[in-house]
């Protein structure tokens, strides 16, 4: 069943097109990954999901419900992290999970054995007691993660959750992702990171300067390219005229 | 696999609950608030009644003249952090996780706005309670005392909804603070420390016409044991609801707006 679905998105920021028509398919438990360089439209994609903006023209729904007619019931089947850590600084990581409990529907006792869950889980521990303002980078970003999995929604949004992880806790958090995919998460995620893609993506699409140059399973991509291709391979050869910066940071970058 | 369920609906008012207890969360924890809210103004009427009021007033009795104007200047002290929270709020992407969820992300202003209410309250009755140690003789009676505390709550939400509106209006949490602080120096303008008569003529007219004044007028009246001029009453009333109007309408348009720029 199509969990995501997109239209002919088109949105434009002062006269400037971000979106050029985009349409895009999740399937229900994939875990699909949106790649390309900076300023390719892939924040614009989720922030249009996530209710967050509205699209200019087009179409965009989760689970059939519309993102712009309907966003109270879209909310009610989504999570998100964005890019900045969406934490509360002058909170302990407890009562950031606790709060989220909250808003989530859980009662007092509820959201404080959830919150205790999350952080046992996410390698929070003792650190679950200090102010988030204390943290490292990486912690940061690990309760960030664990904010949105407070409640297990029927879709995720992760704006590139693992930009300034270590190696490491990006693994960590790679298994993390895949365990939710396999409980029936439906998970959009945007990247940098092409090996992150190759190993985590169900389905992947490369978005470039508003509208999508190739989609299809990490396989799929690469056998397009040659029997050696590397999805560098395939991402340089699709962005290849794009004369954004980014583009090799990117290659690098996997 | 199983399919995984839409959230729940919340009870009634769990937003403003949790929301209100952040917000008192960081009122507690964010010091240099609380000392800003109580440490400048207990400064300021030190100041005004040993350095300044022997000379403003031979007799001693200037304290019983100020420290109604002390107390609405502390409001605005104790309220001016309000802006930078709420800028903090819109500019660090938590706001982001809020709107993303099926609540009213607005009910993270109302808990700032509370707070700022229950910090502010408090930080006036140590005020209070200072003056009284440097020689302030209040001679309200209960009544009195009752719509004294109703005036001051009535304006601490006026300036504070003004503080949340410029919050959200300015584009970082140190523009919030530099256009609070014109706000604050209102009170210096009206009946606050000097009696308006003693002011420049072209300046009387305005000072007449401030917000504070009527407000100022009617407190002090209260709390020296006379009974305050009706208008006073009316006008801090009309100037207070008015300004918590304009600042919700003016306040929920910038947070739609803010919202959909992005």
């Amino acid at each position: 069943m199509e969990m995501i679905r997109m239209r002919g998105i088109r949105k434009a920021f002062r006269g400037t097109a971000v979106l050029a028509g985009l349409d895009l398919a999740v399937e229900t438990g994939e875990i699909f990954a949106l790649l390309g360089p900076n300023g390719a439209g892939k924040t614009t994609t989720v922030g249009i999901l996530a209710t967050l903006m509205r699209p200019d023209a087009g179409q965009a729904s989760i689970a059939g419900h519309d993102v712009v007619r309907a966003p109270r019931e879209v909310r009610r089947r989504i999570a998100f992290t964005g890019q900045a850590a969406a934490v509360d600084e002058l909170l302990t990581g407890e009562e950031n999970l606790r709060m989220l409990g909250r808003l989530s529907g859980l009662r007092p006792a509820a959201a404080r054995r959830r919150a205790g869950e999350l952080a046992e889980r996410f390698g929070l521990g003792d650190a679950a007691g200090r102010r988030t303002g204390t943290y490292s980078g990486g912690m940061r970003r690990r309760l960030d993660l664990a904010l949105s999995l407070v409640f297990p929604a029927p879709v995720l949004f992760l704006d590139e959750p693992t930009t300034g992880l270590d190696p490491r806790s990006r693994r960590e958090l790679w298994t993390s992702i895949r365990a939710l995919a396999d409980d029936g998460t439906t998970v959009l995620l945007t990247t940098q990171y092409l090996e992150e893609a190759d190993v985590l993506a169900d389905r992947l699409a490369v978005l470039d300067r508003g509208a999508i140059v190739a989609e299809g399973t990490p396989a799929e991509l690469k056998s397009r390219h040659g029997a050696d291709a590397t999805l560098d391979d395939v991402f340089l050869a699709l962005t290849a005229e794009s004369d954004s910066p980014s583009a090799a940071r990117i290659g690098a970058g996997a | 696999m199983t399919a995984l369920a839409a959230r729940p609906r919340l009870a009634p008012l769990t937003e403003e609950s949790v929301f209100i207890g952040r917000s008192l969360r960081h009122s507690l924890r964010n010091v240099e608030g609380l000392v800003m809210a109580v440490v400048l103004p207990v400064t300021l009427m030190l100041l005004f009644t040993y350095v300044f009021g022997g000379a403003l007033d031979p007799s001693g009795g200037y304290v019983d003249f100020v420290v109604p104007g002390i107390i609405l200047l502390c409001a605005g002290f104790g309220a001016s952090s309000t802006a930078v929270s709420v800028n903090q709020d819109m500019t660090r992407g938590i706001i982001d996780r809020f709107r993303t969820m099926p609540i009213r992300a607005g009910a993270v202003l109302t808990g700032h706005v509370v707070a700022s209410l229950a910090r502010n309250l408090l930080a006036t009755a140590v005020v209070v309670g200072v003056g009284v140690a440097v020689g302030f003789r209040p001679s309200a009676g209960p009544l009195a005392w009752l719509a004294v505390v109703g005036l001051v709550a009535l304006w601490i939400l006026a300036i504070t909804a003004l503080f949340a509106a410029i919050g959200l209006a300015a584009g970082s949490p140190d523009t919030a603070s530099g256009y609070g602080f014109i706000l604050l120096f209102l009170p210096y303008l009206s009946s606050a420390f000097v009696p308006i008569a003693t002011m420049p003529g072209w300046l009387q007219p305005i000072a007449e016409h401030l917000p504070v004044t009527p407000l100022i007028d009617a407190i002090r009246a209260l709390l020296l044991g006379g009974s305050p001029d009706g208008w006073d009453i009316v006008w801090s009333l009309v100037w207070c609801v008015g300004i918590i109007a304009v600042a919700a309408v003016w306040g929920a348009w910038l947070f739609r707006r803010r919202a959909a720029r992005r």
